[in-house]
Protein backbone atom coordinates (compact mmCIF):
# COMPACT_ATOMS: atom_id res chain seq x y z
CA UNK A 1 0.00 0.00 0.00
CA UNK A 2 1.07 3.61 -0.47
CA UNK A 3 0.29 6.82 1.33
CA UNK A 4 -1.07 9.40 -1.11
CA UNK A 5 -2.79 12.74 -1.47
CA UNK A 6 -5.91 13.02 -3.62
CA UNK A 7 -5.02 15.79 -6.04
CA UNK A 8 -7.88 15.66 -8.51
CA UNK A 9 -10.81 13.88 -10.07
CA UNK A 10 -11.36 12.19 -13.42
CA UNK A 11 -14.60 12.18 -15.37
CA UNK A 12 -15.01 9.42 -17.95
CA UNK A 13 -18.41 8.94 -19.54
CA UNK A 14 -17.50 5.98 -21.71
CA UNK A 15 -16.00 3.25 -19.55
CA UNK A 16 -16.25 -0.38 -18.53
CA UNK A 17 -19.69 -1.19 -17.11
CA UNK A 18 -18.21 -2.30 -13.79
CA UNK A 19 -16.75 1.18 -13.34
CA UNK A 20 -20.14 2.88 -13.64
CA UNK A 21 -20.99 5.01 -10.58
CA UNK A 22 -17.43 4.61 -9.31
CA UNK A 23 -15.46 7.71 -8.38
CA UNK A 24 -12.14 8.08 -10.18
CA UNK A 25 -9.57 10.18 -8.35
CA UNK A 26 -6.01 11.22 -9.12
CA UNK A 27 -3.62 10.26 -6.33
CA UNK A 28 -0.05 11.43 -5.80
CA UNK A 29 1.90 8.94 -3.68
CA UNK A 30 3.90 10.42 -0.81
CA UNK A 31 7.02 9.51 1.12
CA UNK A 32 7.49 9.61 4.89
CA UNK A 33 7.81 13.41 4.85
CA UNK A 34 4.54 13.63 2.90
CA UNK A 35 6.48 14.84 -0.14
CA UNK A 36 5.60 13.48 -3.61
CA UNK A 37 7.08 10.09 -4.55
CA UNK A 38 6.66 8.88 -8.13
CA UNK A 39 4.07 9.90 -10.70
CA UNK A 40 0.35 10.54 -10.07
CA UNK A 41 -2.04 7.65 -10.76
CA UNK A 42 -5.77 7.28 -11.33
CA UNK A 43 -7.45 5.34 -8.51
CA UNK A 44 -10.95 3.95 -8.03
CA UNK A 45 -12.39 5.09 -4.70
CA UNK A 46 -13.60 2.50 -2.17
CA UNK A 47 -13.43 4.70 0.93
CA UNK A 48 -15.43 7.83 0.14
CA UNK A 49 -12.36 10.02 -0.30
CA UNK A 50 -12.29 13.54 -1.70
CA UNK A 51 -9.81 16.00 -3.18
CA UNK A 52 -7.15 17.16 -0.70
CA UNK A 53 -7.47 14.19 1.63
CA UNK A 54 -4.60 12.00 2.76
CA UNK A 55 -5.42 8.39 1.83
CA UNK A 56 -3.81 5.04 1.25
CA UNK A 57 -4.27 2.88 -1.80
CA UNK A 58 -3.79 -0.75 -2.74
CA UNK A 59 -2.15 -1.92 -5.96
CA UNK A 60 -2.54 -4.94 -8.22
CA UNK A 61 -5.25 -7.58 -8.40
CA UNK A 62 -6.19 -6.96 -4.77
CA UNK A 63 -7.37 -3.48 -5.76
CA UNK A 64 -10.55 -5.02 -7.22
CA UNK A 65 -11.43 -6.93 -4.03
CA UNK A 66 -13.61 -4.21 -2.44
CA UNK A 67 -15.84 -4.43 -5.52
CA UNK A 68 -17.26 -7.27 -7.58
CA UNK A 69 -13.81 -8.66 -7.94
CA UNK A 70 -13.84 -10.65 -11.18
CA UNK A 71 -15.50 -7.83 -13.09
CA UNK A 72 -13.91 -4.62 -11.88
CA UNK A 73 -10.88 -3.58 -13.93
CA UNK A 74 -8.68 -1.65 -11.48
CA UNK A 75 -5.12 -1.94 -10.28
CA UNK A 76 -5.21 1.05 -7.92
CA UNK A 77 -7.96 1.53 -5.32
CA UNK A 78 -8.28 3.91 -2.37
CA UNK A 79 -8.81 1.73 0.70
CA UNK A 80 -8.66 4.14 3.64
CA UNK A 81 -8.63 7.81 4.62
CA UNK A 82 -5.94 8.92 7.08
CA UNK A 83 -7.57 10.98 9.84
CA UNK A 84 -5.16 13.92 9.36
CA UNK A 85 -1.54 14.68 8.45
CA UNK A 86 -0.75 14.51 12.17
CA UNK A 87 -2.02 10.92 12.28
CA UNK A 88 1.06 9.76 10.37
CA UNK A 89 3.53 9.00 13.15
CA UNK A 90 7.18 8.41 12.29
CA UNK A 91 10.64 8.33 13.75
CA UNK B 1 9.96 -9.96 -0.01
CA UNK B 2 11.60 -6.64 0.68
CA UNK B 3 13.58 -5.42 3.65
CA UNK B 4 12.27 -2.30 5.36
CA UNK B 5 12.56 -0.24 8.50
CA UNK B 6 9.39 0.54 10.46
CA UNK B 7 9.05 4.32 10.88
CA UNK B 8 5.63 4.55 12.50
CA UNK B 9 2.01 4.00 11.69
CA UNK B 10 -0.97 5.77 10.20
CA UNK B 11 -4.38 6.17 11.81
CA UNK B 12 -7.42 5.87 9.57
CA UNK B 13 -10.91 5.70 11.03
CA UNK B 14 -12.62 5.36 7.67
CA UNK B 15 -11.18 2.33 5.89
CA UNK B 16 -12.04 -0.95 4.25
CA UNK B 17 -13.71 -3.21 6.86
CA UNK B 18 -11.09 -5.92 6.41
CA UNK B 19 -8.51 -3.52 7.89
CA UNK B 20 -10.27 -3.32 11.25
CA UNK B 21 -8.10 -4.29 14.24
CA UNK B 22 -5.01 -4.18 12.04
CA UNK B 23 -2.12 -1.74 12.31
CA UNK B 24 -1.07 0.06 9.14
CA UNK B 25 2.67 0.63 9.44
CA UNK B 26 4.71 3.30 7.65
CA UNK B 27 7.93 1.67 6.43
CA UNK B 28 10.95 2.69 4.39
CA UNK B 29 12.59 0.18 2.07
CA UNK B 30 16.19 -0.82 2.95
CA UNK B 31 19.13 -2.38 1.17
CA UNK B 32 20.64 -5.57 2.65
CA UNK B 33 23.56 -3.36 3.74
CA UNK B 34 21.17 -1.45 6.01
CA UNK B 35 20.86 1.78 4.07
CA UNK B 36 17.39 3.22 3.60
CA UNK B 37 16.40 3.85 -0.01
CA UNK B 38 13.98 6.71 0.60
CA UNK B 39 11.07 4.71 -0.86
CA UNK B 40 8.18 4.71 1.60
CA UNK B 41 5.54 1.95 1.68
CA UNK B 42 2.62 1.03 3.91
CA UNK B 43 2.17 -2.53 5.18
CA UNK B 44 -0.23 -4.28 7.53
CA UNK B 45 1.46 -5.62 10.63
CA UNK B 46 1.08 -9.38 11.11
CA UNK B 47 3.89 -9.99 13.63
CA UNK B 48 3.67 -7.17 16.21
CA UNK B 49 6.60 -5.25 14.74
CA UNK B 50 7.69 -2.07 16.50
CA UNK B 51 9.01 1.30 15.41
CA UNK B 52 12.70 1.04 14.48
CA UNK B 53 12.55 -2.68 13.65
CA UNK B 54 13.98 -4.05 10.42
CA UNK B 55 11.23 -6.18 8.91
CA UNK B 56 10.36 -8.44 6.00
CA UNK B 57 7.46 -7.22 3.89
CA UNK B 58 5.66 -9.54 1.49
CA UNK B 59 4.19 -7.68 -1.49
CA UNK B 60 1.78 -10.27 -2.84
CA UNK B 61 -1.92 -10.16 -2.13
CA UNK B 62 -2.79 -13.72 -1.11
CA UNK B 63 0.09 -13.99 1.33
CA UNK B 64 -0.40 -10.50 2.72
CA UNK B 65 -4.13 -10.91 3.23
CA UNK B 66 -3.81 -14.37 4.79
CA UNK B 67 -1.06 -13.45 7.24
CA UNK B 68 -2.52 -10.08 8.26
CA UNK B 69 -6.21 -10.97 8.54
CA UNK B 70 -6.29 -14.78 8.67
CA UNK B 71 -8.27 -14.96 5.44
CA UNK B 72 -7.52 -14.47 1.77
CA UNK B 73 -9.40 -12.04 -0.42
CA UNK B 74 -8.88 -8.70 1.30
CA UNK B 75 -7.71 -5.57 -0.49
CA UNK B 76 -4.24 -5.80 1.03
CA UNK B 77 -1.07 -5.89 -1.07
CA UNK B 78 1.66 -5.70 1.59
CA UNK B 79 2.12 -7.25 5.03
CA UNK B 80 4.95 -7.42 7.54
CA UNK B 81 5.67 -11.12 7.95
CA UNK B 82 8.90 -11.11 9.96
CA UNK B 83 11.20 -9.07 12.17
CA UNK B 84 14.83 -9.36 11.05
CA UNK B 85 17.38 -10.16 13.74
CA UNK B 86 20.48 -10.05 11.55
CA UNK B 87 21.67 -10.14 7.96
CA UNK B 88 24.94 -11.75 6.93
CA UNK B 89 26.34 -10.68 3.58
CA UNK B 90 29.35 -11.57 1.48
CA UNK B 91 31.84 -8.76 1.13
CA UNK B 92 30.89 -6.61 -1.87
CA UNK B 93 34.04 -7.51 -3.85
CA UNK B 94 33.54 -11.29 -3.47
CA UNK B 95 29.99 -11.55 -4.83
CA UNK B 96 30.78 -12.27 -8.49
Amino acid sequence: MQLARVIGTVVATVKNDALRHRKLLIVQSLNKDLAPQGKPLVAVDAAGAGVGELVFWCRGKEASFPFKREDTPTDCTIIGIVDSDEHVSRL
Amino acid sequence: MILAKVLGNVVATQKNHRYENARVMLCEQMTPEGETTGHTVLALDAVDAGVGDTVLIVQEGWSASTTATGKAGAAIDSAIVGVVDRIDLLEADTRQ
